[in-house]
């Protein structure tokens, strides 16, 4: 694959837990390490992965990449390459429904390095003293790119959102149901007016920054990302809660794992074979064609 | 024809396409009650209400974010900021998101916005009140730049870029807010991309960008009593640049003149000027010539600042001299 890649794995109940209480009409904004987001908003495997190696049947025709997959038709907004880029985005988003007079709610996902962009604090201001439907959800995994998120945030990342009277939630971000839970009612909340929120989510990435951070022991130990695989892992300990509560099976849960995985096999295949877009595109897009 | 002050056009534009287009809202500080400190948006607030005319803190990238996202999501935003030299606040949300994500997106997200902003020296506002940063924004593909030279050009192009469903930056320049010119009522679009022939001359082309338009008039009226006969050409918007009108211009005359008030070095002067070198080489009988601000932030006191901007009677001075065969610029 082309380029950096930024691996969601490990914060997978952070994407899906808030995205099952959203409506196809509601808005994203996602980040650099945006996979998750854009798969749990409803996208298409065949549509993610073209975009992800560059082809013209990627959902931006190859032109966005991981880091800038956007499915407007699933209400994703678009990953974005800036650090905290997008949380002017998603706040306008929110100004556009309410201004408008729509109830969709918009999500703005990001993650512990971007709690140190100032243009974080200027719209939370914004979106408080207007009353808009949006919902700040911090992905905190703990690691602002290569460095210990408590060696770059001094005091509560929450208390930062309260300091504008916008109420804020900690959540722990490896639980789908706790994570669902929340959303559910900030969600109907915001459709009520009474947005904006803030949820922190306790999370954990299992790969490095991203994939070519591999040798990372200088800033993150490896008992402490086998502990997360073992104990934290969302997945598996939702499986387990399924079986434990007799809603499930081990056989259903293995089938469900191997059709997935097989989809995406199918998916990859196919992007693999897809066409490059033409190179007649290159200078396609740059404006709008206003008739 | 009525004559009316810049203020006054921009403020109707922005009024008359507010009636037509609920979906337009103005977004900055101070635009509500308070009209901007230049006074262009008063009376708009009690018009549509502080819904659609929206006082922000004092936060230029956050609002220019906000704008960025309720462009993508239906509305289309007018942002005000309230001077040019802010642009280097908001340059991730207007140059990383605006300008980039309808390509990112593969043509399926759009940007309707209208940033409208300021240029302009010698209102003794010292460096960071003065600048003409329109060359930075030019240079970002994805943005379009209009520079109206009249209270006409500023309704016009104003009105265009309110419908254009690009990100469009207009400079204004914030000398020229009251003084007037003639402006039709009602309806009025003028055009992208084409250029305005402000006067016809054989001898040579001056082509001026907003407020040094009126310089290159001024100098072409001294200059026709010399017996020189120039053509003032004011390309209106830059992004897209109307080079057809220029090259046919240059060609007739073959010398020329580029003025503008951005810094001469690696400014809109020298995009043009290298566009005629390259499209119109062979038509030319003398360099093209570069005037834009002095390649020094701009001094406070009155006694330098006004040496920075070019002034009719320093074109007029360059026009002799290459009339004369005279090399200029050689340093």
């Amino acid at each position: 694959m082309p380029g950096l890649t930024h691996m969601y794995s490990g914060e997978e109940a952070v994407a899906v837990g808030i995205c099952e209480a959203l409506k196809v009409t509601d808005k994203i904004t996602s980040t650099h390490r945006g996979h998750g987001h854009c798969v749990a908003k409803g996208a298409d495997f065949k549509q993610m992965f073209c975009e992800l190696l560059g082809k013209e049947e990627g959902y931006c025709r190859g032109k966005g990449g991981s880091m800038h997959i956007a499915d407007q038709s699933n209400g994703n907004l678009g990953a974005n390459a800036i650090v905290g880029g997008s949380m002017g985005i998603a706040t306008g988003s929110a100004l556009s429904a309410k201004r408008l007079g729509r109830d969709d709610v918009t999500v703005c996902f990001f993650g512990d390095g971007a709690t140190a962009q100032g243009l974080m604090y200027e719209v939370m201001n914004m979106a408080a003293l207007w009353t808009l439907p949006v919902i700040y959800a911090c992905e905190n995994n703990g690691y602002s790119e290569y460095t210990r998120t408590d060696e770059i945030a001094a005091g509560s990342i929450t208390a930062r959102a309260e300091a504008f009277g916008i109420e804020a939630f900690k959540v722990d971000g490896q639980d789908v149901l706790a994570v669902n839970d929340l959303a559910q009612k900030l969600v109907a909340r915001c459709r009520k007016g009474e947005g904006p929120f803030f949820i922190e989510l306790e999370t954990y990435r299992y790969h490095g920054h991203h994939v070519g951070d591999i040798n990372r022991e200088y800033y993150r130990a490896k008992d402490e990302e086998k502990q997360w695989h073992e104990t934290r892992d969302p997945i598996k300990n939702f499986g387990k809660w399924l079986t434990d509560e007799g809603l499930s099976t081990q056989e259903d849960l293995e089938a469900i794992q191997a059709e997935i995985k097989a989809d995406a096999a199918t998916a990859v295949a196919y992007a693999l074979e897809a066409k490059y877009p033409d190179a007649t595109e290159v200078d396609m897009h740059v404006f709008v064609e206003t008739a | 024809m009525r004559e009316i002050t810049l203020s006054t056009a921009v403020n109707e534009a922005i009024a008359e396409e507010m009636r037509r287009d609920e979906t337009i809202f103005l977004i900055g500080e101070d635009v509500a009650e308070a009209g901007t400190p230049f006074k262009i948006t008063s009376g708009l607030v009690e018009e549509f209400g502080t819904d659609r005319v929206i006082d922000t803190p004092i936060a230029e990238p956050g609002f220019m974010g906000i704008a960025v996202g309720a462009a993508m999501t239906g509305s289309r935003p007018i942002v005000d900021l309230m001077f040019g030299d802010f642009i280097f606040l908001i340059m991730d949300q207007l140059c990383n998101q605006a300008a980039k994500t309808h390509y990112m997106s593969g043509g399926k997200l759009n940007v309707p916005l209208v940033l409208r902003t300021n240029m302009g020296a010698t209102r003794r506002s010292a460096a960071q009140h003065s600048q003409s940063l329109h060359a930075i924004v030019a240079h970002i593909p994805g943005l379009k730049v209009a520079m109206p030279s009249s209270a006409l050009e500023a309704k016009g192009l104003l009105k265009t870029a309110i419908r254009d469903n690009n990100p469009v930056v207009i400079f204004e320049d914030k000398l020229m807010y009251q003084d007037k010119a003639e402006v039709p009522e009602g309806e009025l679009l003028i055009p992208f991309g084409v250029a305005n022939v402000k006067r016809e001359g054989s001898d040579i082309t001056l082509v001026g960008t907003s407020s040094m338009v009126q310089v290159a008039e001024k100098a072409a009226e001294i200059l026709a009593a010399e017996g020189i006969s120039a053509e003032v050409i004011d390309p209106r918007t830059i992004v897209p640049l109307d080079m057809d009108t220029i090259n046919n211009s240059v060609r007739k005359t073959s010398r020329c003149i580029v003025i503008d008030e951005g810094h001469q070095s690696f400014g809109i002067t020298s995009e043009i000027a290298s566009r005629i070198m390259e499209q119109s080489f062979y038509h030319l009988d003398g360099p093209v010539i570069r005037m834009g601000a002095m390649d020094v932030p701009i001094p406070f006191s009155p006694a330098l600042e006004d040496i920075t901007v070019p002034t009719p009677e320093g074109v007029v001075a360059v026009a002799r001299r290459l009339m004369a065969g005279e090399m200029i610029n050689v340093s």
